[in-house]
């Protein structure tokens, strides 16, 4: 019941969001997903230590076919839901007073929002493929409507190239379905079916599927959408993208690849897992020279998701506890850096880091704002990401040593690119643009002091989001 | 007694971290006084509560572990915070807390008019915070929690000045370059992970027994541990951060860039001695690195004119020494060093500071002379620590260097001739230092008036001198009558290693020991004779940067163009190909087989349009042709 309830209510708030006057317009958004959080939060708190599916609905919806709308979450899904229902009230209240929102835009965020859960909590194959489309179309909109200067070019290249990967996914998806004894898309047959199968053909649907979430997250080289898309988004476009739709590619990879295509992933996983660990390598590179500060995020993120994946697909507990973890690390450190990035261009209306500098004299909270993500964005112990990427790399590392040795170089050229950019936005002297900086405002520090917050406490007791996982993912890969 | 300790370790490293905590968040609201209160308080209690551990330590040497929380769990990884007091991490608690609370309330004196006194001051609690996990830790990943913890604190507080943008270079540079030696670090800790199961070291080294001698699993671990050692304690080829962490407030130097953090390196190996034992080779590689940065170093800082970057350099040297030591397998003369370093170069530091603040920022030795008369206090501690480092006798430095001189002899002849050559230069390059600041007579110009500084800053130098010039008596070695306290202290740590490798005592008479003691002596009298000669009776002052040295002076100044190396190898490369894979491989070879797919789709889209013609006529022909192939296929 609880799961309907998480996608019924921003579902609702959506459609009453359009009839809300427009000065309340933001403060109904805030509300509505506040109050899908606090529940959001108390099903975690109160979340079993089960590998099983909880608070499962199953309604009959096209039964000739075999479809049901049947939902419910283990552990990984409750941690993917409540990543979910944090991250949207803050990337709503991100929303300054000046920039005056429609309430379409609200409501689009609010569907989204919806349609983020539903693809977390789908336990039917069609129902998973109908949300995971239904979570582009606000966000399509949200770019193409407030982005920049290039929006439509961009916005319609990233439609058009993620629609195409997930068609993948739907012709893998009917393939399995017509493969499962009863002719349904419950997922537990679906695996079965797929386990079933022999080599080459999960090897076809491994292709399938790993194109959908490939391009989804992006893995290199299906990532050339990202860094236009992410910089040509409004911020909170940006925010949802990189916060929550990409974990819907590595989550894609969690709940379908792993437990569905064993023997594909033993044939192919190696050629995935080497796309992600280039990829790391190739986007920290990238990123050293990048003099836009939102590019130079957005290329942080495909390394920072390459790890992701590349622990994932390693297949053993530990790469994809990392991974989850990681998840919820990235989506946090990401919202913040692109947040710190919206403050930047508001008040120095530029993007370019050579033309900074000084903040930290004029604005020490921001600075010290500025510094703890990033800190968590270069994986210091006792912040977030450490966690994560430890845990990560210690996956790949079993799964082939050489791998997590590449890999691991991210640690280093992290460093440089991150503490390349603190230092020439927020050290040294300040000049034209930066001398008036003005410090967080109480709007920005709302926004900013959760995601501080939760940096240190994933840093120090990230066992109360990896014992949730822990049964669902060893569930997982025992193949049950 | 292990009660006690059970109750009370946990404290340790809490106290710094309240600290660090109120200071971080109240800042500005605090006043000044009230800041060097909280930070230096937390520090004596930290002390305070080392010490009542330290001589609570059970009589036989044995390990407590103490567990203070879980920390995360993940399919069969299992991390805890937990924390190990045995002999070994006491020794380094005291000289962490201890040495540490004197800089703190020297820093409460030179940092004084710093409008950002109290963030320095947060800073300085979160290093120790750190500092102390890295030892108490009990297991190598905690190790890495504190390694890299100091390394972000050092990081702050090299750049501390921060509009200045050399020192945020420099702050970053140090930071990167740790990072290189951490991702070895972290390697290794994978594949011990890997190996034994756990990071724990207990579970690790009790397995390691199982292992023969020269194992490649245990050697490549080791290797991989040292490459980490090399980035922290800054050896070639990953020293050349620490010199340029000289940006940093002095006390900064002091504490974290001699006395404290860049020994985390020694005490990594150290720690790890029973898996170093099992490995010759890595024994080896970590003798030579030593043997060759202490000399390397040495010759650069014989020709620098900043005070404080030619003790920096002494630093990298005195850190080769304890490489030095531990390569050979004398572990706790390496210890004893690390300790007796901290004493005297903290306290040479400290002086530095002492006249830099005295001159007003001048931090150029050709602008300074005569102020011992000036300065009385900090001549007369700065002297003990130059004699401490020199080695001469009954100083803390003899001691220690004998000890490892002595081992190194009874190991490998050449490791101990580079250790004594090293020593003459350090005499030299130390005395030529210090005749160029406190003899003669002063070369700074009529405007600067040169001062003493205040008592809280003094009498820390005081305090620092007494342990430097006292400080080698716990390691007076037996054949002079003494008992070596800290060898036979530190002995249960070390021998839990499968191999005794800690027979140097017994594997030269100290007939040859007391020879090889007197040849030191001699050969640092001479040298300190020879600065004596050349800087303080013929009064020669290093030439101004204008005028062109020789060649051999002019590329140990330029420091052998190390620097320059690294830029044009690394990092200009890295910033080309970057360039390179963002508008070449990036745009014009995978976005556009992107954009081109997309093109073809259009053009096969546009192909297939050609056939809805809305010509009934060709529908019907097509259905025609189509329904006779199928029955044409069927009947086949």
């Amino acid at each position: 019941m609880q799961t309907a309830i998480l996608i019924l209510i921003p579902l609702i708030a959506a459609i009453a969001q359009l009839f809300v006057p427009r000065k309340y317009g933001k403060r109904f958004a805030i509300t509505a997903s506040l109050i899908t959080f606090v529940l959001c939060l108390v099903t975690f708190l109160q979340f079993p230590t089960s590998g099983d599916y909880q608070y499962v609905t199953n309604i009959p919806w096209i039964a000739s076919l075999g479809i049901n709308f049947k939902i419910g979450m283990d552990g990984i899904s409750m941690l993917m839901v409540l990543l979910t229902t944090f991250l949207v009230p803050l990337i709503i209240l991100s929303v300054v007073q000046s920039e005056t929102r429609t309430p379409v835009f609200y409501s689009l965020i609010l569907f989204m929002e919806m349609a983020l859960i539903g693809v977390f909590v789908s336990l039917d194959g069609f129902l998973f493929y109908i949300f995971w489309e239904l979570a582009l179309i606000p966000i399509y909109f949200i770019c193409l409507l407030w982005g920049g200067e290039h929006r439509v070019r961009v916005t319609l290249k990233f439609f058009i190239y993620t629609l195409a990967g997930s068609l993948f996914m739907l012709v893998a998806l009917v393939y399995l379905y017509l493969h499962t004894a009863s002719h349904t898309f419950e997922i537990g047959e679906l695996y079965r079916a797929g386990r079933s199968l022999d080599a080459p053909t999960q090897g076809i649907l491994f292709l399938f599927f790993f194109l959908a979430f490939g391009i989804k997250m992006p893995v290199f080289p299906l990532h050339t959408w990202q860094p236009d898309t992410y910089t040509e988004a409004p911020t909170q476009g940006t925010m949802l993208l990189s916060g929550i739709m990409l974990k819907m590619g590595i989550y894609g990879v969690i709940r379908w690849i792993l437990p569905t295509l064993p023997l594909a992933l033993s044939q192919y996983g190696d050629y995935a897992m080497w796309l992600a660990i280039i990829g790391v390598i190739y986007a920290s590179i990238i990123a050293i020279t990048r003099s836009d500060i939102k590019r130079l995020i957005a290329y942080s993120s495909i390394a920072h998701v390459g790890l992701i994946a590349a622990g994932v697909f390693a297949g053993n507990a530990i790469g994809v506890q990392g991974g989850i973890i990681q998840m919820l690390s990235h989506g946090i450190n990401v919202v913040g850096l692109f947040f710190i990035v919206d403050i930047l261009q508001r008040r120095t209306n530029t993007r370019k880091i050579g033309s900074m500098g000084g903040i930290r004299q004029q604005a020490p909270f921001f600075a010290t704002a500025f510094l703890i993500l990033t800190l968590g964005a270069v994986a210091l112990p006792l912040t977030d990401g450490f966690v994560g990427e430890f845990l990560l790399i210690n996956g790949i590392y079993i799964y082939k040593p050489v791998m997590a040795v590449v890999g691991g170089f991210t640690i280093i050229l992290g460093a440089v690119y991150m503490f390349r950019t603190y230092q020439r936005t927020t050290l040294g002297e300040t000049s034209v643009e930066t001398e008036k900086f003005l410090d967080l405002t109480p709007n920005e520090k709302a926004v900013l002091i959760p995601l501080l917050i939760m940096v240190i406490v994933i840093g120090i007791w990230p066992n109360i989001f990896l014992k949730v996982s822990e049964p669902a993912v060893t569930k997982l890969l025992s193949g049950n | 007694m292990k009660d006690i300790i059970q109750q009370t370790a946990g404290l340790i490293p809490l106290f710094p971290l309240i600290g660090f905590v109120i200071i971080a968040l109240l800042n500005k609201r605090l006043s000044k006084g009230l800041t060097g209160l909280i930070a230096c308080g937390a520090l004596l209690a930290s002390f305070v509560v080392a010490l009542i551990i330290f001589f609570n330590l059970p009589a036989d040497g044995s390990a407590t572990e103490v567990h203070i929380a879980d920390w995360i769990t993940a399919g069969t990884f299992k991390a805890s915070f937990n924390f190990l007091i045995d002999p070994l991490s006491s020794i380094f608690l005291l000289i962490i807390t201890g040495v540490g609370f004197l800089i703190h309330v020297y820093s409460v004196g030179y940092m004084h008019d710093d409008e950002n006194q109290n963030i320095f001051f947060a800073y300085l609690n979160l290093f120790i915070f750190f500092m102390l996990m890295l030892v108490m830790g009990s297991s190598y990943l905690l190790m890495f929690v504190g390694w890299e913890g100091v390394g972000l604190c050092s990081y702050l507080l090299i750049g501390f000045w921060f509009k200045n943008k050399s020192y945020n270079d420099a702050a970053k540079k140090a930071f990167i370059m740790n990072r290189i030696g951490d991702l070895g670090f972290l390697i290794g800790m994978l594949l011990i992970f890997k190996t034994f199961g756990s990071t724990d070291y207990k579970t690790v080294f009790s397995h390691a027994n199982g292992f023969f001698s020269g194992d490649a699993v245990i050697t490549t671990i080791t290797l991989l541990l040292f490459v980490g050692a090399m980035g922290k304690s800054a050896q070639i080829p990953l020293y050349t951060w620490l010199p340029d962490a000289m940006a940093g407030p002095t006390p900064v130097s002091a504490l974290i860039h001699a006395a404290t953090m860049v020994t985390a390196g020694i005490y990594m190996v150290a720690r790890s001695g029973v898996l170093y034992a099992l490995a010759p080779t890595s024994m080896f590689v970590v003798g030579l690195t030593g043997a060759i940065t202490l000399v390397f170093a040495a010759t650069i800082a014989l020709t620098q004119n900043d005070i404080k970057k030619v003790l920096a350099y002494s630093t990298v040297s005195q850190l080769g020494y304890m490489f030095l030591a531990l390569g050979v397998g004398a572990f706790s003369s390496s210890v004893f060093h690390v300790m007796t370093h901290a004493f005297f170069k903290a306290l040479l530091f400290l002086g530095a500071g002492s006249v830099i603040h005295g001159l007003g920022g001048e931090q150029d030795i050709r602008k300074m002379g005569g102020l011992k008369s000036k300065m009385p206090i900090t001549w007369i501690t700065f002297l003990i620590g130059t004699l401490a480092i020199a080695g001469i006798p009954p100083f803390s430095g003899f001691f220690s260097k004998d000890d490892i001189l002595a081992h190194a002899y009874a190991s490998n002849k050449l490791f101990w001739f580079l250790g004594l050559v090293g020593a003459m230069m350090t005499a030299f390059y130390m005395f030529r230092l210090y005749f160029l600041v406190f003899m003669g007579s002063f070369r700074g110009g009529d405007k600067v008036h040169a001062h003493e500084s205040p008592k809280i800053m003094t009498v820390p130098l005081m305090v620092l001198a007494v342990l430097s010039a006292i400080g080698g008596f716990v390691g007076i070695p037996t054949f002079l009558g003494g008992s070596n306290r800290i060898d036979e202290f530190l002995e249960p740590v070390f021998s839990a290693s499968p191999i005794k490798m800690f027979s140097a005592e017994t594997g030269s008479s100290s007939v040859s020991e007391i020879s090889l003691m007197i040849v030191a002596v001699i050969a640092a009298v001479l040298f300190i004779s020879w600065a004596y000669m050349k800087y303080s009776k013929n009064k020669e002052v290093p030439v101004p940067e204008s005028q062109k040295l020789p060649a051999v002076q002019n590329l140990l100044y330029h420091k052998y163009y190390v620097d320059e190396i690294y830029s044009a190898v690394i990092t200009k490369p890295l910033d080309r190909i970057s360039g390179f894979l963002e508008s070449i491989v990036e745009s014009r070879f995978i976005d556009s087989i992107v954009n081109k797919t997309g093109t073809f789709v259009n053009w096969a889209g546009g192909l297939l349009r050609q056939l809805q013609t809305g010509n009934v006529d060709f529908y019907i022909f097509v259905m025609v042709v189509g329904v006779v192939l199928m029955i044409f296929f069927k009947m086949m």
